[in-house]
């Protein structure tokens, strides 16, 4: 009897000593998230119940939502947004495996040296990314139409950035350009550790090398693929710099995102309460895509 | 069987050759970059552009250098660095009471830390910005620094990498008596070391690409980064481009140079990152 | 690690406090400027302060630059954080419609004294005060917001007969016919409609309201008034042009970007020009080309230009010392006898005091001669009328959907009903 009481008791000391240690090393972390996350996020949701420009705090209720659904601009960008995932996130799996699976088996420093290339990008920096595709770009000196030009593929000086057809096109294209780095580097590796005796088995079944890709290297660097897939829907929806600095959301709203609309409303327009609905409701669709995804790598594990 | 070798050859030619002028077009902005920022105002707006710097000056780097860009590169080193100290901090501690750990709440905060990942930081930058100023924090650079790091992606990483140490160490540690901390520093975090490297150069490169957060957080002068920096020129002259890729040159020579000295650990950083998240 | 991160919050916790202890015996006050001429450059700046501080050595004022792309990004922000400066140097569309309409700046109707009343014109200070009558601005200096051209490039193209040299002023229809030459003679582009945004709005304005006489407001700059049939026809007109090859609207670049390319010599004509502009290019001039101010095209031969008026405002930071320290420094630089010839010679524009005159002289003199008699054109300042912000961001967009081709009526429609609400 008095032996149970006691162990119980230590039990329960164990366990409670366990919950504070828990919660001092936690500590750190909860605070910087619930202060810079969590508590603004709330914040926003607060705010988006008010008429809140420069001047005004007025509670209107659920009246920026009701504005949203009717603002064309806001569909717009919702469009756009969903246009540069939809278009960069398979594109840039499909390329990465491409070129990770075309240099994989090379000798180390060949690997290497273009794996480092196309990472390069990425540690460039957006901003300077950026801007040297802006000169790149530029209608009357750039180097885009001089060379498109000499090759005979246009007869005239397009001006890539000023046109609504072309702009988001060039947006993604950039892109591009920095997002695959990462990507490659996982498909490289991914590769490498596919069972090699598997694949030489189907090759003495006479599967031929893209049945061989199929059936036995895609399902293996599938874990991979779906983390390539998260981390690039995250990043394609965080292109701000190349959106700011290229085209501020125009030509007419061309390359409008719901993140530089926030943006847009937060800081030029003065429309603050209107932006941080905007945010609740973009909050909610990445919460579903999200949820989609992780559900796809459950099902996929 | 011929047939196919042959095949198999011809595939191969092509994308090596294909990979060859990809890798050319990847390399081209940066050396865009490097070679603009000698050219004078005339080659850099000439209409036929010259590959080659026909006369090389150092004109664009001597107007670089007469605003405070080397404060601009010393300020982003210290967002970057401190991002990373205190990601990896509370990354490993609270990743390790996540895996290892009973306490209430943990699967709500778990729950939570899931949810925010993919957020973009314009959702919340209203409050965010009232809450720097309530905090006194708006235009210095802890502004940046601190939702950077609230970010839960760190702490969801290391949560992985603590899943990996086995129990029985933990619990021979305390057998022998020695305390949370004293488990934490000699046992732990020998163990979720490479994922602690992992997290650094994840967030070192997250905070570097940064502009979102920089943009609206600072505003002074002294205050700026790099990247700012050449932001801001380009507003004041937009056309200046041989001053903006001087600007360019140095935002990313000096990274690139860490990632050619280290290129090791970034692949591998990023790959164990990766394989664990 | 609990030692460190202790040691870290007490490090966060004194630097500030130590550094407030430092500097109590000098009030602290800081200007933020937009780039009017020498106020965007910090050694013009700088010695403007020393200038002060040698009549004043206990208020140290600190310096930010804005440009007209993050301006408005800076200065909001810092709004919403309440981190704004004590004095910021731009001109009523900003100072007054955006800044005082949201209760940020401080009343300034006591620098407003009788002697400058009657030294400033009653155009300027109409535009210096809000609504209900009270000043919130202080102006220094004000010019004629005009265009430019390249006379070596008319000269060759033999385009300089569509043009009254004497008074710069040209026809709607010797606009076109200036613009046919220019493209038979070779030159493309001729002039770029500038429509990405930004600053240098006045100038494609006042393009398209001088074309057939429309007005951009209604008198009392309560509504505005695209739809009017002289705008719609002007438009429709620039489309036309545009369609002709005559002209080019280009949303990817924006007003500083467009001078900057007449400038360089890539285009013939700049929107976006003034005084001060001029003396800030004159060392940048490609080789050939001839800088010639001018009125924009009218149908009736009666240019309306924009004006420009600069000037500072004070925002109320809640502290009395902090406001009355910068009141001293804008008495000291729009006030002094002195020191405001130098201020307006700084900014390169004009002074809003009729009593202060012959600031230049020399070449300088020369040039800006030509400008002042573009001051007799000088049109309503509009710029103050309601949802200003909003109207700026819905006219670019007017601009690049008529530039892509769009009915201009309908556009015009949809611009006017998201701008008068």
């Amino acid at each position: 009897m008095q032996t149970t009481a006691s162990i119980n008791r230590s039990l329960r000391a164990t366990r409670r000593r366990e919950s504070i240690s828990g919660y001092l090393f936690m500590a750190p972390a909860l605070v910087f998230f619930l202060g810079f996350v969590v508590f603004p996020m709330f914040m926003c949701l607060f705010n988006s119940a008010f008429r809140y420009t420069l001047s005004e705090f007025t509670f209107v209720g659920l009246d920026n939502y009701v504005r949203l659904f009717q603002d064309v601009k806001f569909g717009k960008s919702l469009v756009n947004t969903l246009m540069i995932v939809l278009v960069s996130v398979p594109f840039t799996c499909l390329f990465s495996l491409w070129v990770a699976s075309a240099i994989y088996q090379m000798r180390q420093l060949y690997t290497s040296f273009f794996r480092c290339v196309f990472y390069l990008p990425v540690v460039t920096g957006s901003v300077a990314v950026t801007v040297v595709w802006k000169w790149m770009f530029n209608p009357y000196y750039g180097l885009l139409n001089y060379v498109f030009t000499a090759l005979g593929l246009i007869s005239k000086n397009l001006n890539w950035l000023g046109s609504a057809d072309t702009a988001l096109g060039c947006i993604i294209t950039i892109l591009l350009t920095t997002s695959v780095g990462q990507p490659i580097v996982l498909y490289v590796a991914a590769l490498s550790n596919v069972d090699h005796s598997l694949v030489e088995a189907a090759q003495v079944d006479g599967a031929t090398s893209l049945q061989t890709f199929w059936r036995i290297k895609w399902p293996q660097v599938m874990p991979t693929t779906l983390y390539i897939l998260i981390i690039t829907t995250i990043n394609s929806f965080q292109c701000f710099a190349l959106i700011d600095l290229l085209t501020s959301g125009g030509p007419q709203d061309s390359t409008l995102t719901i993140m530089y609309y926030i943006y847009h409303n937060a800081v030029k327009l003065n429309n603050f309460g209107y932006g941080c609905a905007m945010g609740i409701i973009l909050a909610a669709i990445i919460a579903l895509f999200s949820a989609a995804q992780f559900r796809l790598a459950k099902s996929g594990s | 069987m011929d047939h196919s070798v042959h095949k198999i050859t011809v595939y191969r030619i092509v994308s090596i050759a294909l990979l060859i002028v990809l890798a050319l077009l990847m390399l081209f902005p940066l050396y865009w970059i490097i070679t603009g920022s000698v050219k004078g105002a005339k080659e850099i707006n000439a209409r036929v552009p010259s590959f080659f710097p026909v006369s090389p000056t150092t004109a664009n780097y001597a107007k670089l250098f007469s605003k405070p860009a080397w404060t601009w590169l010393l300020n982003t080193v210290f967002i970057c660095g401190m991002t990373m100290l205190l990601a990896c901090l509370c990354g490993a501690m609270g990743g390790y009471a996540l895996a290892k750990k009973q306490f209430a709440g943990r699967g709500l905060i778990f729950t939570m830390f899931v949810c925010a990942m993919a957020l973009p930081k314009q959702v919340i930058m209203i409050p965010l910005l009232k809450e720097m100023a309530w905090l006194n924090l708006h235009n210095t650079l802890w502004a940046v620094i601190f939702p950077t790091v609230g970010w839960p992606f760190g702490v969801f990483l290391m949560k992985q990498f603590s899943e990996n140490i086995p129990n029985e160490m933990l619990e021979a540690a305390r057998i022998d008596g020695a305390g949370e901390a004293r488990t934490f520093i000699d046992i732990v975090f020998p163990m979720i070391k490479p994922g602690v490297g992992a997290l650094a150069i994840f967030t070192f490169i997250t905070a570097w690409n940064d502009y979102f957060l920089q943009l609206i957080m600072l505003n002074a002068q002294r205050k700026l980064t790099i990247s700012l920096g050449i932001a801001k020129m380009q507003g004041e002259a937009s056309t200046d481009f041989g001053l903006i890729m001087a600007g360019a040159t140095l935002a990313s020579v000096p990274i690139i140079a860490v990632f050619l000295a280290f290129q090791k650990y970034f692949t591998r950083g990023i790959t164990m990152g990766a394989v664990k998240g | 690690m609990k030692k460190l991160i202790a040691l870290f919050l007490c490090l966060m916790l004194v630097l500030p406090v130590a550094a407030a202890l430092a500097d109590d015996m000098t009030t602290e006050i800081t200007l933020w400027t937009f780039p009017v001429g020498g106020f965007g450059d910090d050694e013009q700046v700088q010695t403007l302060i020393a200038d002060f501080n040698a009549v004043y050595p206990n208020i140290k004022v600190n310096v930010e630059y804005l440009d007209y792309t993050n301006g408005d990004v800076q200065v909001t922000t810092a709004m919403e954080a309440k981190t704004t400066p004590d004095i910021i140097f731009e001109g009523p569309e900003r100072l007054v419609a955006v800044y005082a309409a949201a209760n940020a700046l401080v009343p300034l109707d006591d620098l407003w004294t009788d002697e400058a009343m009657a030294d400033i014109s009653a155009g300027v200070a109409a535009a210096c005060k809000d609504a209900a009558g009270v000043y919130y601005e202080y102006p220094l200096c004000s010019t004629a917001h005009c265009m430019v051209i390249d006379k070596a490039a008319f000269e060759k193209a033999d385009a300089l007969q569509y043009i009254d040299m004497e008074k710069h002023t040209w026809t709607t229809e010797g606009f076109e016919m200036a613009l046919r030459a220019l493209v038979e003679a070779g030159y493309n582009p001729t002039g770029l409609i500038f429509c990405s945004g930004q600053g240098g709005d006045q100038g494609t304005r006042a393009l398209v309201n001088n074309l057939y006489s429309g007005k951009f407001t209604s008198p009392d700059f309560s509504k505005y008034t695209m739809d009017s049939e002289e705008n719609i026809k002007a438009l429709t007109m620039l489309q036309k042009w545009a369609e002709e090859g005559l002209i080019a609207f280009d949303p990817s670049i924006n007003g500083g970007e467009e001078l900057a390319l007449f400038v360089n010599g890539t285009s013939k004509m700049a929107f976006c020009w003034n005084a001060a502009i001029e003396g800030l290019n004159r060392d940048k001039l490609a080789d050939g080309v001839e800088l010639f101010p001018m009125t924009f095209p009218t149908d009736k031969g009666d240019p309306e230009l924009c004006g420009g008026i600069w000037g500072f405002g004070i925002f109320d930071n809640g502290d009395a010392a902090k406001i009355e320290a910068a009141k001293t420094f804008i008495r000291f630089v729009c006030d002094d006898p002195v020191q405001v010839r130098k201020s307006v010679y700084m900014s390169g524009y004009f002074s809003v005091r009729s009593s202060v005159t012959g600031l230049y002289a020399g070449t300088e003199k020369e040039y800006l001669d030509t400008y002042a008699p573009f001051v007799q054109y000088l049109g309503d300042y509009y710029q103050v009328a309601p949802n200003w912000n909003t109207q700026r961001y819905e006219w670019w967009n007017l601009l690049q959907r008529v530039g892509a081709g769009g009915n201009v009526a309908d556009e015009v429609a949809l611009y006017i009903q998201n701008v008068n609400q």
